[in-house]
């Protein structure tokens, strides 16, 4: 692993325009990947991209948040910031993974759900809240990976997972670095001062106990070199599967409702105990 | 009466003088004891013991004031049915984020409460429940940890005595200060609904003004039933951020209760007066089900 670096400059990695996106694991990890699309009720959102595919013959359903490389792209991606129909389109195919007996691989790169009059009137505070619901009673194992930017309750909705792991240089935070200066000292600009307060690089979600693995990057970041730690994804996330598939599935959420019931750093008197 | 009213006053003082530090109402009331009040909406000179009386609500121009929670718990459950549980679990400052502890204490000083989340056990029209109620005086209502835990730990007590639950939002959603601990409490919060729902109990959620963030997007937007305040501004996306996004002027009426009902999101808009017949009512028809389907 390279050297500690400031939150900040880990943000600048998370965003930069020649990090491979989801697109790119996806070729590697399954090269015979099925796009399905739609969410059966609106529309398909192209800011989450869902599907079929087997890695090293192990066959799972993918779902991925996908920023896009051109600025075509960008656009028709959304920025990877979904709208409800995205998080509705990524909880059918999961159900469906939970149907068929497949374990979900969800792969996760957004700076948040989109902000937009029409994502509000669609719901988006439902989307996400019943894509965590959903992901809660699903049956069947659930790999997270945070490729890049784990921005928000646009992250959260598709990552409670049984084993979540994260690049060293991706971040995972409650808003944008922007964002929460804005809130907190109502000055965007801030954002560079706040990221190390933020508390979201990988080392410092796991040391909360949020994420389980962090996988090394390429000195520099990983647009230096971008197949170098696909391997490492790949073994990462076949050793996890590997161990869930003997869990039963009953114990599986149990253990999954258990992880999340943990979380959280409170105080408490004696006398109320 | 002049009990309930002194128990009252200092929370009408308090919001009182909040909304004056807003700057949209720069006169010190003259009126001494604050007898009368003026409001903050309407200017009108307000009889304080009937704003009280109507559920704080101004018999002027029927804005709404926003009610801290003990004056919610006492507007809708049985008079001294209500038996809070976990009143001492606290927020600590897991980030060491600078200034947080300070707004903590200063937001406990104001407000005399530990955290911005109250919950307990009680009656509404002699049915038994639980009852959990967020109050935006203290931090926005933001969640973190320790809320997050209070509502993972009411939940279970709802599980544990078979019993409906209740809980009112009013909430800017997660707490920053907290990072990604306040997030995984939107987690937290729903992986124990989902334990509550498989038990197939009844969750209302009300919500207030404001639902919005990480609240409205776990466990607020989860209730069995929905029921939203008249004119209580309810959303995910802030506002600003979403102007910001598309650089154009928002519809008339952009996340209210009612814009949300008309979207389909919500089951019904209530009168704050009417809240407490439109809850006991509901959970009566949940408390006859079992009579109509054989098992």
């Amino acid at each position: 692993m390279c050297p500690i670096e400031p939150a900040w400059k880990k943000v600048q990695y998370a965003r930069h325009p020649l990090r491979p996106t989801a697109k790119k694991v996806i070729e590697y990890l399954a090269p015979d990947f099925v796009e399905l699309k739609g969410d059966r009720l609106y529309a398909n959102d192209e800011a989450i991209v869902g599907g079929i595919g087997s890695v090293d013959g192990y066959v799972m359903t993918i779902i991925a948040e996908e920023k896009g490389t051109s600025i075509e792209e960008r656009i028709r991606h959304h920025f990877g910031m979904p709208h409800p129909e995205g998080y509705r389109k990524a909880m059918r195919l999961a159900k469906q993974a939970e149907k068929f007996q497949r374990p979900v691989l969800f792969l996760i790169d957004t700076p948040g759900a989109y902000p937009g009059v029409e994502a509000e009137e669609r719901g988006q505070a439902e989307a996400i809240a019943t894509s965590i619901k959903t992901l809660f009673s699903i049956k069947t194992p659930i790999v997270s990976v945070i490729l890049s930017e784990g921005g928000s309750g646009g992250a959260l909705a598709i990552g409670i997972a049984d084993y979540l792991i994260m690049m060293e240089n991706a971040t995972y935070s409650i808003l944008s670095p922007e964002g929460f200066a804005a809130i907190l000292y109502k000055d965007a600009s801030l954002a560079k001062d706040v990221a190390d307060t933020m508390k979201l690089t990988a080392t410092d979600i796991l040391h909360f106990g949020v994420i389980d693995e962090i996988i090394p990057e390429p000195e520099g970041g990983w647009h230096r070199e971008v197949t170098q730690p696909m391997p490492l994804i790949k073994q990462a996330i076949l050793k996890a599967l590997n161990r869930l598939k003997t869990v039963p599935l009953e114990r599986l959420i149990e253990t999954r409702i258990k992880r999340y019931r943990k979380m959280g750093l409170y105080f408490e008197d004696e006398e109320s105990q | 009466m002049d009990n309930f009213l002194d128990k009252h006053r200092s929370r009408v003082v308090y919001f009182q003088e909040k909304y004056r530090k807003r700057g949209k109402n720069n006169h010190k009331a003259e009126i001494p004891d604050q007898l009368f009040s003026k409001c903050p909406f309407c200017q009108e000179l307000i009889y304080t013991k009937t704003l009280i009386e109507q559920a704080f609500v101004c018999p002027e121009c029927g804005k709404y004031y926003p009610m801290s929670a003990r004056d919610r718990i006492d507007q809708l459950t049985d008079s001294d049915s209500f038996e809070e549980i976990d009143r001492t679990l606290t927020s600590v400052n897991p980030l060491d984020f600078p200034g947080y502890n300070e707004k903590l204490v200063q937001a406990q000083e104001e407000t005399g409460e530990r955290e911005a989340f109250i919950g307990g056990w009680a009656k509404i029209d002699n049915i038994p429940l639980c009852v959990g109620v967020m109050d935006s005086h203290f931090l926005m209502g933001s969640m973190g940890s320790a809320i997050g835990e209070k509502i993972a730990r009411l939940m279970e007590l709802s599980i544990k005595r078979k019993s409906p639950l209740l809980i009112v939002s009013s909430s800017g959603g997660a707490r920053m200060q907290e990072g990604i601990l306040s997030l995984m409490q939107m987690a937290k919060t729903v992986a124990l609904l989902t334990k509550h729902n498989e038990s197939g109990l009844l969750f209302i959620s009300l919500l207030t003004h404001p639902t919005t963030g990480g609240v409205s997007a776990s466990f607020a937007m989860l209730g069995d039933i929905i029921l939203a305040e008249k004119g209580a501004l309810i959303g995910f996306a802030g506002k600003r951020v979403i102007q910001q996004t598309i650089k154009e002027d928002l519809p008339d009426g952009f996340q209210t209760a009612e814009f949300l009902m008309d979207h389909g999101m919500i089951d019904m808009v209530i009168d704050r007066k009417n809240a407490s017949a439109v809850i006991s009512q509901l959970l009566k028809f949940h408390e006859q089900r079992k009579n109509h389907v054989s098992n």
